[in-house]
């Protein structure tokens, strides 16, 4: 571990500490204990590895589609099979991964612990929610094995309910399923939040991590079940053959994608928004001040979350929505990037002047805050009508939205597993390696999808698995940026995994946060506090920190 | 920070091990150890109740936005259709519902009072009105698959083609339709059995959950104060009831017209 002085790593001596004797980890013994365990940390954790497997599953797709694009003839795959890649890699990391990694792992292990209660309001139904996200995960593996789903994420109708003999239903049947999962998370926060803060635990106190995942579960509750009702009714129209998106019926596919992108706009912000509540947490600690404009950044989480109901329509510009209501989208959807301007520029004032270091979540928050302007800056692109025409259904597309989503949501993932994986295992990661993996994933990041933005400018379509011959070197550049980055990826499995036996031991505040969850032991007791807490200061009160005298600190053993 | 936020203590579990007190209230046994006090619990509990009922608001709402969608473009099909759904039928269901609801409504406050007998009664009476509500929709849905108003490629449009004549005026019964529209009223049918029967899966879980409520209300569960299971399985019931209260009218009634 570096001894430099620009560290704030604060670890216990090496030769005598040791974890906890008793902790949630060790409360219980057994595979069972785990499976039937009603403890928010533990499914946290059972969601961590779950969630963790589908990622790699859904990052194998990614691989092989970049294969493929490696050469602009279709060598590796007949494009029904690539069709297949895609559209498994899309369902698998949507709904999969991006939706529930941060909520309902870290937000899961973390809520109750900000908020100072022993658990979310809902232990069971927090449980019933991993069971059905690994059914939802199942059925996405059944679909797969039985030959895959060649609709792409989004089962655009009528291709989806005429045209295509896979597994459509397989698959709806694994995203309705997950659906219920993600909207029973949302639900349990939403009311953990709402009736189980400790005495002093103001809304105004809380952590921005628990605002941005107040705002996320308000769409998760909102927005999941209209996106189960449109998949309902596809199903229907597969097997059944009614004809409420069947135009030969009298039924307007028009109102699928209405249905579907009431709820998959919105999901987005399902998506990012959890992540730039690690990163609030992240760039406060790592600068010692606290959040400047607080209530600006909490208030623009939940402006987000209310924005992004009224702007579904902008995926539908080239669709034959009218003019008026093309133009109307448009403005609306500009108007996202205000609230999401408010939380960049405060997050760079947070930093100014601020006691910096730079440990690896602050280094993969930085990755977030460059690679999301990116992202978000491009955003505004397509929102503009006249440019969207040009530009949709090409790659330019495709890096918009992994910018805003990998860029932006699997950095804060990471920075927030580095962040808490301390508190969360009682251990630390090797940190050279660690900066190593961080400044990898980065670098492999840009080199994948830069070039995609220019391919698509070009006018590369997206979905098409063959080129003309003139777009192979950006192809090649991007096929190699993705190999760097599948690297940066393995390294945190590896590390992370050798750190769970041989990790030093990390204490109780390895990197002298205010968060009551740094405020307990690591890894926490299986009811996080013996004594419910009294919340007396402000959230990232770096004062109150310093003046807490070593036996305030000192927690049980 | 004086008392803050943890201090050494050798029972890990004390709410677990034995029933203690707790604000001077003796603590129920259905009472969660991870719950400060029985008031937050039971608040919690009712509020999670109040957000599932908003999903379900979603849920139905995007079937809502269809009907009110394909109504606008296809408003004489569904005028036709919806005429052949029978409003006596659908009024009678709407007094069974609300009487259920009624007695749903009654078996709360009876849990709140703990009078175990009534609170049985009560739920056996929402039971039995819940599955007259079925069987009556069993008898439309049956009526709608003689007429193969049910739709998909057995489905007829001749009767809104060629309306029946009335014996006693001689005039046509319906407006006729071209054919062409009338394909349409297989869109208001299948709305139709989309929305009702959602609203009947709603009730058959319903059902299901009164007779477990039933049987734990039986062996007194609900007779000590602890009434939240009750409570919050009433405001699903009248979700249901609430539902219908809105299906009723846009489906039976709202484009019905005099013949002219």
């Amino acid at each position: 571990m570096s001894t430099s002085t620009t560290t704030i790593l604060n670890l216990p001596d090496q030769a005598t500490a040791t974890l906890p004797k008793r902790n949630y980890l060790n409360a219980e013994h057994g595979l069972l204990s785990w499976l039937f365990t009603g403890d928010h940390k533990r499914i946290a954790m059972l969601y961590l590895f779950s969630i963790t497997f589908f990622f790699f599953i859904g990052g194998a797709f990614a691989g092989l589609i970049r294969l493929e694009l490696l050469t602009p003839q279709p060598d590796l795959v007949a494009s029904d099979t690539y069709n297949k890649f895609f559209t498994m890699h899309g369902i698998i990391m949507i709904f999969l991964f991006l939706v529930p990694s941060v909520p309902a792992t870290l937000g899961n292990f973390l809520i109750p612990i900000m908020l100072g209660a022993k658990d979310l309001a809902f232990p069971k139904i927090n449980l019933l929610s991993w069971y059905l996200y690994m059914a939802g995960g199942t059925f996405t593996l059944a679909a797969l094995v039985l030959g895959g789903v060649d609709t792409g994420w989004t089962f655009t109708t009528p291709l989806s309910t005429h045209y295509l003999n896979t597994h459509v239903i397989t698959a709806a049947t694994a995203i309705f399923i997950a659906g219920f999962s993600s909207i029973f998370t949302g639900l349990n926060f939403i009311v953990t939040i709402h009736r189980m803060r400790a005495p002093g635990m103001t809304w105004f106190r809380m952590p921005l991590f628990v605002w941005s995942n107040y705002a996320a579960s308000i769409l998760m509750v909102l927005g999941t079940p209209v996106l189960a009702i449109a998949i309902v009714l596809v199903a229907l129209e597969r097997t059944i053959g009614i004809g409420v998106f069947d135009p030969t019926k009298g039924g307007d596919p028009l109102l699928f994608q209405h249905l579907f992108w009431f709820y998959s706009h919105p999901a987005v912000y399902i998506m990012i928004l959890p992540g730039m509540g690690v990163i609030s947490e992240v760039i406060s600690t790592f600068s010692r001040k606290r959040v400047f404009g607080y209530t600006a950044v909490a208030f623009s989480s939940v402006a987000i979350a209310l924005f992004g109901f009224f702007v579904w329509a902008h995926h539908m510009f080239i669709m034959g929505v009218s003019n008026y209501s093309a133009l109307v989208f448009s403005l609306l959807t500009m108007l996202v990037a205000v609230p999401s301007a408010i939380k960049i520029f405060n997050w760079a004032f947070t930093l100014q002047k601020g006691s910096l270091t730079f440990e690896t979540p602050m280094l993969y928050a930085f990755g977030f805050m460059g690679l999301f302007t990116i992202g978000g800056l491009t955003g505004v692109f397509l929102g503009s009508l006249g440019m969207d025409i040009h530009l949709t259904e090409t790659y330019f597309i495709v890096a918009h939205f992994h910018f805003v989503m990998v860029g932006g949501m699997l950095m804060a993932f990471l920075a927030g597993v580095h962040f808490w994986w301390p508190k969360m295992t009682g251990r630390m990661y090797p940190e050279s390696l660690s900066k190593l993996a961080a400044v990898t994933t980065f670098i492999g990041f840009n080199l994948t999808f830069l070039p995609q933005f220019i391919l698509g400018y070009l006018g590369m379509p997206r979905r098409y698995h063959s080129y003309p011959q003139e777009f192979q070197v950006l192809n090649v550049l991007s096929t190699a940026g993705a190999t760097v980055l599948g690297v940066g990826y393995l390294l945190p499995m590896i590390y992370l995994g050798w750190s769970l036996k041989y990790g030093a031991i990390a204490g109780n505040n390895p990197w002298q946060a205010t968060g009551l969850e740094w405020q307990i032991q690591s890894p926490p007791l299986t009811e996080n506090f013996l004594v419910t807490p009294i919340m007396d200061h402000e959230a990232y009160d770096y004062e109150w920190l310093a003046h807490k005298t070593e036996q305030e600190v000192t927690t049980v053993g | 920070m004086a008392n803050t936020i943890a201090t050494t203590h050798d029972s890990l579990h004390p709410t677990l091990e034995h029933p203690h007190v707790h604000d001077e209230h003796v603590v129920l046994p259905q009472h969660r150890h991870h719950f400060e006090t029985e008031n937050q619990q039971r608040e919690a509990g009712s509020f999670g109740m109040w957000l599932f009922l908003l999903t379900e608001i979603m849920f139905f709402g995007g079937l809502f936005f269809a009907y009110l969608l394909y109504r606008n473009w296809y408003y004489p099909a569904f005028a036709s259709a919806s005429n052949q759904l029978s409003v006596p039928l659908g009024a009678f269901n709407t007094v069974i519902l609300i009487s259920s609801g009624f007695c749903m409504a009654l078996g709360v406050y009876y849990a709140e009072v703990r009078q175990k007998t009534m609170l049985v009664a009560m739920l056996i009476l929402t039971t039995f009105f819940g599955v007259v509500f079925l069987g009556v929709k069993g008898v439309e849905y049956h009526e709608k698959w003689e007429k193969h108003h049910i739709p998909g490629s057995s489905f007829d449009i001749s009767e809104f083609v060629n309306p029946p004549i009335d014996a006693k005026t001689g005039k046509a019964t319906e407006e006729p339709l071209a054919p062409d529209m009338a394909q349409k009223t297989q869109v208001f049918f299948f709305l139709y059995f989309a929305m009702t029967g959602m609203h009947a899966l709603h009730m058959i879980i319903g059902i299901a959950v009164l007779g477990w409520l039933t049987w734990r209300a039986h062996r007194f569960e609900f007779s000590n104060g602890y009434v939240a299971p009750i409570e919050n399985f009433g405001l699903y019931w009248h979700f249901v009831d609430i539902v219908w209260l809105f299906l009723f009218p846009l489906l039976y009634l709202i484009n019905r017209h005099p013949l002219k």
